[in-house]
């Protein structure tokens, strides 16, 4: 589904990503963990079309396209999601209007007629009671002033709303309390299906426990160094990534 | 088809978009379509000539080249129309044509008693003795109220009794319906003790005509007075605006005013507050959209001259194309006015390169125990939140002009009259670009 090969990404002139390879196929579940500043939002950033990054090399293919050819808005509307590690505010856009006007964007791309607001409401509904979330978020500005374990559930929200094929979620475990995190997991795994993909980006096992990845790989200095099954991250628990991104396992998966 | 005759054709078809849309029978499909197809046909072919072999013996050229005035006159079922696109409902409405007062349009509608909701002239006429304190007192601020002073013949005439509340808002709609007029409303507001009432100037055109509009509107808040005023500019796009309204407020009053301005080629309003007595609030919030080669000023002065007065100060500018902007606040607290506390915002988005705005805040402070500060952005849109809407399947553009809405609509929600909220809501959706600019 998705096949990044050599990726190279600088930002301000500054190389952040240094040659990454990462190959996720539909079904799978893959967790990306890996020390602050080595570059992991920076993919996810990539990979949804955020402009300002340039790519100097490399090449990314999603279910046979090109992505990096494509704008943000035409990425969304072929299934790839990123679910924000700091979800932007936006005052005055109601959390309702923007849901809605997201989710026929999409409708309207893949011929489907758009949902009136009735219809809607009742979807956005479902959705709100299955994320444990309440409905005076809907009528609120978006993200703003929400609490941040708010705003993580806001995306996965959005999540569960668009049912991406490709869906990248960069902390969406940061900062929640148990019961959320359990939410969010439940969320996560409800999208769960063999025609999509779920990389995660997270710095804990926790979530793991809930969400159990298919494979882990470390991110260190603008590169994967090091893949592995789930037991990488009970290791990586343990030690830290000093000692793990320079572990035997990695001269294994090199080529 | 000749020069000379595109020339009058034109004037046809100007004068058709100008009044289509208020003829007999619009709401009619298909009366709607053949008349432009009509005027269609009309723009096409012209005036028949002599080569054509219907017309061979009679010359029309003298009708051609004749100007006639193809607006019905005042007072027909015509101007009622223009009045019900514009009207809020549910207001007290007083219509003014070229800055008369039109009995037969307005409908004042039932007020409480002891109000007085009628013409200057009238009472500059009939019943004089409350006007001079009230028209001649400061001196005119600018040469153009001194213009106003000297020239004007009517405008609303407004007595609030003490106590007395009116719920409903009191629109004066002024309408500008022939070119080349200059047109001087003078609006005059005596709010009793403890009264509340909402005033709605609307300044609409029939078409674009260019005309020059010079109103000054004086309001007189009594203690515990609470009044509104929306000034709602919708000129045309040929139009000269200049506005001044002038403010003076008793003890514990409250003022709020809005500014909207949307029309014109060039607009000017200026609004002086003088908070005259202890523990009065004013609330000025304005909005300006302009695009093209429009100048929009706004110049406001609140003057601080008693203990514990507050005063909110929120304005917000969106620029396009080669417009520019002006936006002037000054905020004077003067030695006896302790415990001031005056806050001032002005926030500009400007969607293209060749937009310009000039704001400059001036805090002017003579007391020690005052709580003062203003601040001033000019930006363009959060490519974060461009980026976010974005991510999620919306169109760049569409993303953009959701945001640029947003900006706006802030003001919007503030202005406590739903129908007014309606109305400014859809005219900013017409006004405001749809699907973005590319910047
Ligand atoms: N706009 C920018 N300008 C300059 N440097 C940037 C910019 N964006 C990111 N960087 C730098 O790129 C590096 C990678 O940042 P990135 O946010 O991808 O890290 P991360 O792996 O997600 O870290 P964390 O775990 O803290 O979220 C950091 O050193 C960061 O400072
Ligand atoms: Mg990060």
């Amino acid at each position: 589904m998705l096949e990044i090969r050599n990726l190279h990404v600088s930002v301000d002139g500054q190389p952040i990503l240094k040659g990454l390879d990462l190959s996720v196929k539909a079904g799978e579940v893959h967790a990306i963990m890996g020390p602050n500043g080595s570059g992991k939002s920076t993919l996810a950033h990539v990979l949804a079309g955020r402009t300002g990054y340039l790519v100097t090399a490399g090449e990314v293919m999603y279910r046979s396209s090109n992505l990096l050819d494509l704008v943000a808005e035409d990425r969304a509307r072929l299934g790839i999601f990123l679910a924000f590690q700091y979800p932007v505010e936006i005052p005055g856009v109601t959390n309702v209007y923007f849901l809605k006007a997201a989710l026929n964007a999409q409708r309207r791309h893949n011929g489907q007629p758009e949902l009136d607001a009735i219809d809607f409401l009742a979807l956005i509904r479902s959705r709100l009671k299955q994320l444990d979330m309440d409905e005076s978020l809907l009528y609120r500005s978006v993200n703003q002033g929400f609490s941040g374990g708010e705003k993580k559930r806001n995306e996965i929200l959005q999540m569960a709303l668009l049912e991406p094929r490709l869906a990248l979620l960069d902390e969406s475990d940061s900062g929640l309390d148990i019961d959320a995190l359990k939410v969010v997991a439940g969320g996560i795994n409800g999208l769960r299906s063999p025609e999509r993909a779920i990389v995660l980006v997270t710095h804990y096992q926790r979530l793991l426990d809930y969400v159990v990845p298919d494979r882990v790989h470390i991110l260190a200095d603008g590169r994967i160094v090091r893949s592995g099954g789930r037991e990488l991250a009970i290791e990586l628990e343990r030690t830290g990534y000093g000692k793990a991104a320079d572990g035997p396992a990695m001269q294994a998966t090199m080529p | 088809m000749n020069a000379r005759q595109v020339a009058s054709v034109n004037d046809y078809l100007d004068a058709f978009r100008r009044v289509s849309s208020f003829l007999p029978g619009q709401q009619l499909d298909w009366l709607r379509e053949s008349r432009a197809e009509a005027i269609g046909r009309f723009a096409q072919q012209g005036f028949p000539t002599l080569h054509n072999e219907e017309w061979k013996y009679t010359n029309v050229t003298a009708i051609e080249h004749g100007r006639f005035n193809l607006l019905p006159p005042h007072g027909s079922e015509f101007l009622s129309r223009l009045i019900d696109s514009h009207a809020l409902l549910d207001s007290h409405i007083l219509v003014f044509v070229n800055g008369h007062l039109e009995p037969g349009l307005s409908r004042p509608g039932k007020l409480p008693a002891d109000v007085k909701l009628t013409s200057l002239s009238y009472r500059l006429e009939r019943s004089p003795d409350d006007l001079e304190e009230a028209l001649v007192t400061y001196p005119p601020p600018s040469a153009f109220a001194d213009l106003n002073l000297a020239f004007m013949a009517d405008g609303a005439y407004i007595r609030l009794p003490p106590g007395c509340v009116v719920k409903a808002p009191i629109q004066l709609l002024f309408i500008a319906s022939e070119a080349n007029l200059a047109i001087q409303p003078r609006n005059l507001v005596l709010a009793g003790a403890g009264c509340s009432a909402s005033l709605v100037e609307h300044h609409v055109a029939l078409g674009d005509i260019s005309y020059f509009t010079n109103a000054v509107t004086d309001i007189v808040l009594d203690a515990g007075a609470s009044i509104e005023h929306h000034k709602l500019q919708q000129e045309s796009p040929s139009a000269f605006h200049i506005a001044t309204v002038n403010v003076s407020q008793a003890a514990k009053s409250r003022f709020i005013s809005t500014s909207f301005a949307l029309g014109a080629r060039l607009s000017r309003v200026g609004i002086a507050v003088r908070l005259d007595a202890e523990d009065a609030r004013c609330d000025l919030d304005g909005l300006y959209l302009a695009d093209g080669r429009q100048h929009v000023d706004h110049h406001t002065r609140i003057d601080h001259l008693q203990p514990r007065c507050t005063s909110r100060e929120r304005y917000k500018g969106v620029l396009d194309g080669a417009s520019r902007a002006v936006f002037n606040g000054r905020v004077v607290v003067h030695p006896d006015a302790q415990g001031s506390d005056a806050v001032q915002t002005n926030h500009n988005l400007l969607l293209s390169d060749a937009a310009e705005i000039d704001t400059k805040p001036q805090l002017e402070i003579w007391a020690d125990d005052v709580k003062c500060s203003h601040g001033a952005t000019v930006g363009q849109l959060d490519e974060d939140q461009v980026f976010y809407l974005c991510s999620r399947g919306i169109g760049e553009s569409a993303a953009r002009a959701m945001l640029t809405r947003a900006f706006a609509m802030e003001v919007v929600n503030r202005v406590g009259i739903p129908a007014l909220q309606e109305k400014l809501d859809e005219l900013l959706h017409a006004r405001l670009p749809q699907r973005g600019t590319a910047c």
